[in-house]
């Protein structure tokens, strides 16, 4: 069974005090999964029932093939194979820089001998040999937690939980282990169990999104698609809601400086000119907010993109805004965040034809990925950021 | 400069001081773990008993040994028939006396050791493959050392100058059961022997400096050690 087959899955209730937690996600195990939400809305313990350091009141808990968890099995925390990074890195205060890395190694040495994570590759990735002598006491709080990330995955586990591995760090420090933590999702195979708050953190790291909300896991599936449901966008005020769209580059338009992009049959965005060759795939996110809705073909207004539509939803957020479903082409959904006065006053409703002014395409933060590694402040897209750097905009200021 | 009289005392005093640590340190830790890691029914009880030898006057600890450890005394009647083994008026009995007076000594610091232990670690241990032996083993272990050091030796210190249940115990034998402490109450006990005694109260002195200054020494090498210094 390959990496990619294998599936987290966790079903599970705990009551700790008042609080009780139930659960039931069943996510592949690939790539770097956060876990979300505030503080107290369950992130660690979901984390801790996986590694066994919590013991569920009743559930089932499996990663792969193995079943840690169920009304019979309990499998104890050292066989489950999995390594875990702590908020305070938890070195061992006697042993050194070394010694505290081949910790696990030495031990899953035992269980076998093929060795997925070597400590050359781990020591390597992590730039670790300047201080492999040292006492961890003697270390900086970036070299520590680094120290942890590296016994973890020397450990050669199959899962890889971190609990907010960053969030006792300063700023630098942070920005640090965040790049380690990147290199290493991308350089190992193994899967992650990324426990977060920070936004910044889950947008630049995670292909998998799980939402905690008050002990209950509110949503989970890839990213892209957690974030556009409204009540995941309205945790994380710092992405607008948006529509995510795959297109293509069709053409380049010379003269004006444009850039065509195919939607779908028939749909067409124009942008400001990409230096991508035509038949590049690609994403761009929609602001919901940047989308106008017209019920007459808009003739004379500045917007290069007038796309028509049918509505195919009505949400009303608050007392102000209601976000529009609208399908354009064929099947493409877009986004549109309206007012509530103007639904009303253009008397939207399920199954009108509509036609949508979109105001501005900004590049999605996964194309940026693809390829060269972008630099740090383009991997990371808040929109709260100015957008001007990274936005492609198809009308002059918003 | 020592007389061969003083010099026996003096290694008497050590033999019996070394042997009651060595023999007891196991069961202290085992007992310090249970106590700081575990409630069980009962638990106030065994604290309590391991705390008596603290607030019984020595003399009566005394006696409970030789009641249990006489040759007709329940364990020692056995211990007797079983292996030959006398413990009243002898070395290993002064060794008994002294581990049992000393023990909630150790016990005590053991025990604060232990529960200063971040169990954190201990998780993020088993987290790594260790089990629960491994980890009590090669962290937890070596984690409390300082507290073993200290433990061992206010209960070395302890052991040296017990004196009311070592004389119930096992007598006042010159070469057998004459500790330092021993030796310096029959001196006092002898006219003239007041020169005699102010010799062995400085070889006293003079051990208990020593002892002091090792366990400091110790400490430091420990903490630096663990990481901690």
């Amino acid at each position: 069974m390959s990496p990619s087959d294998e599936r987290i899955q966790v079903r599970a209730r705990k009551r700790l005090g008042d609080f009780l937690f139930t659960c039931d996600i069943d996510l592949p195990a690939s790539g770097l999964i956060a876990l979300f939400g505030a503080s107290g809305a369950g992130k660690s313990t979901l984390i801790n029932l996986v590694a066994g350091l919590t013991r569920p009141d009743e559930g089932r808990i499996a990663v792969g093939s193995r079943v840690f968890f169920d009304g019979t099995a309990d499998v104890p925390i050292e066989q489950r194979e999995l390594g875990f990074v702590f908020q305070d890195a938890r070195l061992f205060p006697h042993l050194t820089a070394r010694q505290n890395l081949m910790f696990g190694l030495k031990r899953a040495g035992r269980r076998s001998r093929t060795l997925r994570a070597k400590p050359d590759a781990v020591i390597d990735l992590l730039d670790l040999a300047s201080v492999l002598d040292r006492r961890p006491h003697t270390l900086s709080g970036g070299e520590r937690q680094r120290i942890a990330i590296g016994r973890a995955l020397l450990a050669q586990p199959r899962l890889l939980l971190m609990d907010e591995p960053l969030a006792s760090l300063d700023g630098p420090r942070k920005a640090e282990v965040l790049a380690y933590i990147e290199r290493l999702r991308d350089e190992f195979e193994v899967p992650i169990l990324y426990v977060s708050h920070s936004v910044e953190e889950v947008l630049r790291l995670a292909r998998t999104l799980v939402v905690l909300k008050s002990g209950v896991a509110v949503a989970a599936g890839p990213i892209d698609d957690v974030l556009q449901e409204p009540a995941v966008a309205r945790l994380f005020p710092a992405i607008e809601a948006a529509s995510l769209l795959h297109c293509q580059i069709r053409a380049h338009d010379e003269r004006y400086g444009l850039t065509a992009l195919e939607v779908d049959d028939g749909v067409t965005l124009r942008v400001p000119r990409l230096e991508l060759a035509p038949g590049t795939s690609i994403r761009v996110r929609v602001p919901a907010r940047d989308v106008a809705l017209s019920l007459s073909r808009p003739a004379d207004v500045s917007t290069v993109n007038r796309l028509p539509g049918t509505v195919t939803a009505l949400e009303i957020l608050d007392a102000t805004h209601v976000d529009v479903r609208v399908r354009i082409g064929g099947r493409v959904p877009l986004l549109a965040r309206v007012t509530r006065e103007a639904t009303e006053r253009l008397g939207l409703t399920v199954g009108l034809p509509v036609w949508c002014l979109i105001k501005s395409v900004a590049l999605d933060r996964a194309t940026l990925m693809l390829g060269q590694k972008p630099p740090a402040t383009l991997s990371c897209v808040p929109a709260s950021s100015p957008p001007a750097a990274n936005d492609a905009q198809a009308e002059s200021p918003r | 400069m020592l007389t061969p009289t003083e010099l026996v005392a003096l290694r008497l005093s050590l033999q019996v001081a070394t042997i009651a640590v060595a023999c007891s340190l196991p069961l202290a830790i085992f007992v310090a773990w249970l106590l700081a890691r575990f409630d069980f029914p009962g638990k106030t009880m065994v604290d309590a008993v391991v705390h008596l030898p603290l607030v019984l006057p020595p003399v009566v600890i005394g006696y409970f040994l030789l009641v249990l450890f006489g040759t007709k005394g329940p364990l020692g009647g056995w211990l007797y028939e079983t292996f030959g083994i006398r413990l009243i008026f002898s070395r290993s009995g002064a060794a008994l006396a002294a581990a049992v007076m000393s023990f909630p000594l150790m016990v005590r610091a053991i025990r604060l050791a232990l529960e200063a232990v971040d169990r954190g670690l201990e998780a993020a241990a088993r987290t790594l493959g260790a089990t629960r032996l491994d980890v009590f083993a090669n962290v937890t272990l070596p984690l409390m050392l300082p507290g073993i050091v200290s433990g061992c030796i206010v209960a070395f210190a302890a052991a040296l100058g017990d004196f009311g249940a070592t004389i119930t115990f096992v007598g006042n034998i010159e070469g057998e059961t004459q500790t330092l402490s021993l030796a310096i109450y029959s001196l006092t006990q002898s006219p003239n022997g007041d020169a005699a005694a102010l010799r062995l109260v400085l070889i006293s002195l003079t051990l208990a400096l020593a002892a002091l200054f090792v366990s400091e020494w110790l400490a430091r090498r420990v903490r630096r050690f663990i990481g901690r210094a």
